[in-house]
């Protein structure tokens, strides 16, 4: 009786085993950005499974079956890292037990492996908050880290799938040229921000804060990932009004209150930025995402 | 000086990146400006510098260490710490560097330098619970079910130490992963709750799993004690289960290549553990299972699962009982969740239930018996603010009429059906740390018992990732 379920099941799965594959490389995004730089440099060889969205917070996604289902017929795996899925990510490879996507094999790219990592924490205890041992992972905000990124991720694909490398190669290098005009158009932009003192919400603008020349006098959490008491923005209106800032950032999945609170008693102007692609409905692929970045910031100077 | 110590970096960065199986694409003057720049920046910057180049310095002594390879690693076996500056060697690669070749340093301030680099992640949970019965909690039959030993009692009256976790976990090569939870008990001794390998890189979506684990029978079943929203086993756990079924044997899994998740899984146990005993030379118990998942929108996702499980035993012994014969277990549940655009941070449902179906056949107490039991339970836990969330749970089982044979044993279920009511509150101090009170209203016993317990739950160490 046992036996035969158990035969029905082995059965049962070779025959959807036969099942062929559709697209050429199945790439499993951890977060929005990098799947619209997978779909910049593979285009139509590959078919870009993002596993989050700008609306979700991308240290608490959940492990959800459909991660694992899609996680299962991946052959490449493009996440953050630096600890950023640490909650999610360690299931769903675990329990895809896809072969091709383990970390440490050519189908598991971590973009924070060829970025150079700001905020490296010089001891680790938890009371500090949701600090990541590998320095600040929130590598996106800034344009600039997506160029080491996308050669990697080029020279990733080619060798996952030769047969489109030249492919890869040539948007590859089209969206380089592209990218980099696009950053001296942002710059350009985004020079009267240079020096300007801004507070934030989370810590998790540090790239984009060096790339305008940004100064964050404040944040509104006590510590990273630890939401403020009343006591706390207390303090926080104190340093405002001696050390006046221009506006308070936060990124579009984060709770607006903190925000709005300070706006309220401090007139500080509140500014919700994408952080994402996605993160809103304007920034619906990389260069949308920092043209509302750009633009959003500006507004906040010059409502 | 200092700013000759990062030129030095960068072409130490530059190098890593050369030898690296990284991309032949060339590198534009517009990464050279950006050094150039970054280093001037550095220059004029005094107040940032402090800290600035501490960090590099950091990086450098890693890029060192990774630099003077094979010796490094003997010196980081023998637990010497990378202190000794190996200037030399590192200067010497610097020299050789090709001046085209710079880019963007990468990370490798995250990298392992020493031998306990390759120690497994080590996470510690405690409990602690301060509970109050109206009842003796220790004296709570559940008629017409024989409990195994842990189901006998529903807590521990008082302040008491739960079971601490040890879990240690590690990837062991590039084909398996291996765990063990180790728990130790308040009254002394450490149990292996769980030790097992799993593969990671077997084809065609096929994982196997050997050792002394948790069944996958059940949603709750696979979930460690400490996880769970409520600090008890419900009711059908309770009595079918002895509360979660661990036991020692293979399992195999395979997952579909579909979009929606679907997953057929294959046990062969032991029979170390209740309702089962180590009998057909210690391969007791079987099991299949199979289940399906997926997102209806970005707000909602699912999953259901229907399990088999067979059991034989022989002289299984339930405090002054003992039975023999066969125990089939069939489960069927369903959990749905959902969170305001796919995001649970500020506020999220869960909501799940569990049907058990159970038939016992065999001889209990040397008299002929054969019993037919069902059980489920339903549970909602919303959060609605951060850190905060409410839960609510009923739970009930029932066993079939077994005859005269049987009236005033333990398999009488004297006409009532065991129910309980259970509400929680919960408060996480952040995702490591959690504090909860509970209330029962337990009616599972002939006479109703009432129960608060007040509990902390919290992990150390290592950051394990949840489970759906």
């Amino acid at each position: 009786m046992n036996k035969l379920l158990i035969n029905a099941v082995l059965i049962s799965a070779l025959f959807f085993t036969a099942a062929p594959a559709k697209a050429a490389v199945n790439i499993f995004a951890c977060e929005p950005e990098w799947g619209s730089l997978a779909t910049e440099i593979g285009g139509d060889a590959v078919s870009v499974y993002v596993a989050s969205t700008g609306r979700q917070d991308p240290h608490q996604v959940q492990a959800r079956p459909s991660l694992i289902a899609r996680a299962r017929s991946a052959d490449l795996v493009f996440c953050t890292g630096a600890e950023l899925e640490v909650g999610w990510m360690p299931v769903v490879l675990r329990q895809a037990a896809n072969g091709k996507i383990q970390p440490g094999s050519p189908g598991y790219l971590e973009a924070a492996s060829v970025v150079s990592m700001k905020e490296i924490p010089q001891h680790l205890d938890r009371a500090e908050g949701d600090v990541h041992a590998a320095g600040n992972p929130h590598i996106q905000t800034d344009p600039r880290n997506f160029l080491p990124v996308v050669d990697a991720l080029a020279a990733r694909l080619a060798e996952i799938d030769p047969t489109h490398a030249s492919i890869y190669k040539a948007r590859h290098d089209a969206f380089v040229a592209k990218w980099r005009a696009a950053i001296r158009k942002w710059e350009t932009e985004a020079a009267p921000l240079k020096g300007m003192q801004i507070a934030v919400q989370h810590k998790n603008w540090i790239y984009l804060l060096d790339w305008l020349g940004l100064r964050d006098v404040v944040a509104l959490e006590p510590k990273p990932g630890v939401p403020p008491s009343s006591g706390y923005l207390s303090e926080v209106l104190a340093k405002v009004k001696a050390s006046p800032v221009k506006m308070t950032i936060r990124a579009a999945y984060e709770d607006e209150r903190p925000s709005q609170w300070l706006k309220q008693n401090a007139g500080v102007p509140a500014v919700e930025l994408p952080f994402t692609v996605g993160g809103n409905d304007k920034a619906k692929d990389l260069f949308g995402l920092f043209d509302e970045t750009i633009d959003h910031l500006m507004k906040g100077v010059r409502p | 000086m200092k700013a000759k110590r990062m030129l030095g970096v960068c072409a130490f960065a530059a190098t890593l990146r050369a030898l690296s199986p990284a991309p032949a694409y060339a590198v534009t003057d517009e990464d050279l400006s950006q050094i150039r720049q970054s280093i001037k920046k550095l220059e004029v910057q005094h107040a940032e510098d402090a800290k600035h180049i501490k960090e590099l310095e950091q990086r450098l002594k890693v890029a060192e260490s990774m630099a003077t390879g094979e010796a490094t690693k003997a010196q980081a076996s023998q637990g010497s710490p990378n202190e000794t500056p190996l200037v030399t060697n590192y200067q010497a690669t610097t020299s050789s560097v090709p001046a085209q070749a710079v880019g963007p340093a990468p990370a490798q301030s995250g990298a392992p330098t020493s031998a306990g680099a390759f120690n497994p992640a080590i996470g510690v949970t405690l409990m602690g619970t301060y509970a109050h019965f109206s009842h003796d909690p220790d004296n709570a039959p559940v008629p017409g079910f024989a409990l195994g030993d842990e189901a006998r009692s529903l807590a521990t009256q008082g302040f008491s130490l739960g079971e601490s976790e040890v879990s240690l976990s590690a990837n062991i090569d590039q084909a398996l992963y291996g765990q063990v939870v180790l728990s130790f008990p308040r009254e002394g001794g450490a149990n292996v709750e769980e030790g097992f390998i799993q593969t990671t890189s077997l084809p065609w979506g096929f994982m196997i799993k050997g050792g002394r684990f948790l069944s996958g029978i059940g949603y709750l079943n696979e979930q460690h004690q400490h996880a769970w929203d409520f600090l008890d086993a419900p009711l059908p756990y309770r009595a079918m289960l002895n509360n979660q079924l661990g036991d020692e044997g293979v399992q195999m899994r395979w997952t579909a290549p579909t979009e929606t998740f679907l997953q057929f899984g294959a046990e062969t146990l032991r029979g170390d553990s209740f309702p089962a005993t180590p009998t057909h030379d210690g391969a007791g118990a079987q099991s299949v299972f199979v289940r399906a998942g997926g997102d209806v929108d970005e707000s909602n996702s699912w999953l259901t699962s229907l399990a088999y499980y067979h059991a034989d035993a022989k002289d299984l012994v339930t405090g002054i009982d003992s039975f023999t014969g066969a125990t089939h277990l069939g489960i069927a549940g369903l959990v749905w969740k959902w969170a305001p655009n796919g995001n649970p941070v500020q506020r999220n449902l869960k909501l799940q239930s569990e049907f058990f179906f159970r038939r016992q056949d065999g001889t209990f107490d040397a008299l002929a018996y054969r019993g037919d039991q069902t059980g489920f339970y339903g549970q909602a836990v919303y959060q609605f603010m951060p850190r905060w969330s409410v839960g609510a749970r009923y739970d009930q089982v029932s066993a079939n009429d077994v005859g005269a044979d049987f009236a005033g044993t333990t398999l009488d279920n004297l006409d009532h059906t065991p129910h309980r009511y259970s509400g929680v509150l919960m408060y996480d101090t952040s995702e490591f740390g959690r504090f909860r009170l509970q209330y029962n209203y337990d009616d599972s016993a002939p006479q109703a018992n009432q129960g608060v317990m007040l509990n902390y739950t919290v992990n150390l160490g290592a950051h394990g990732a949840h489970q759906y």
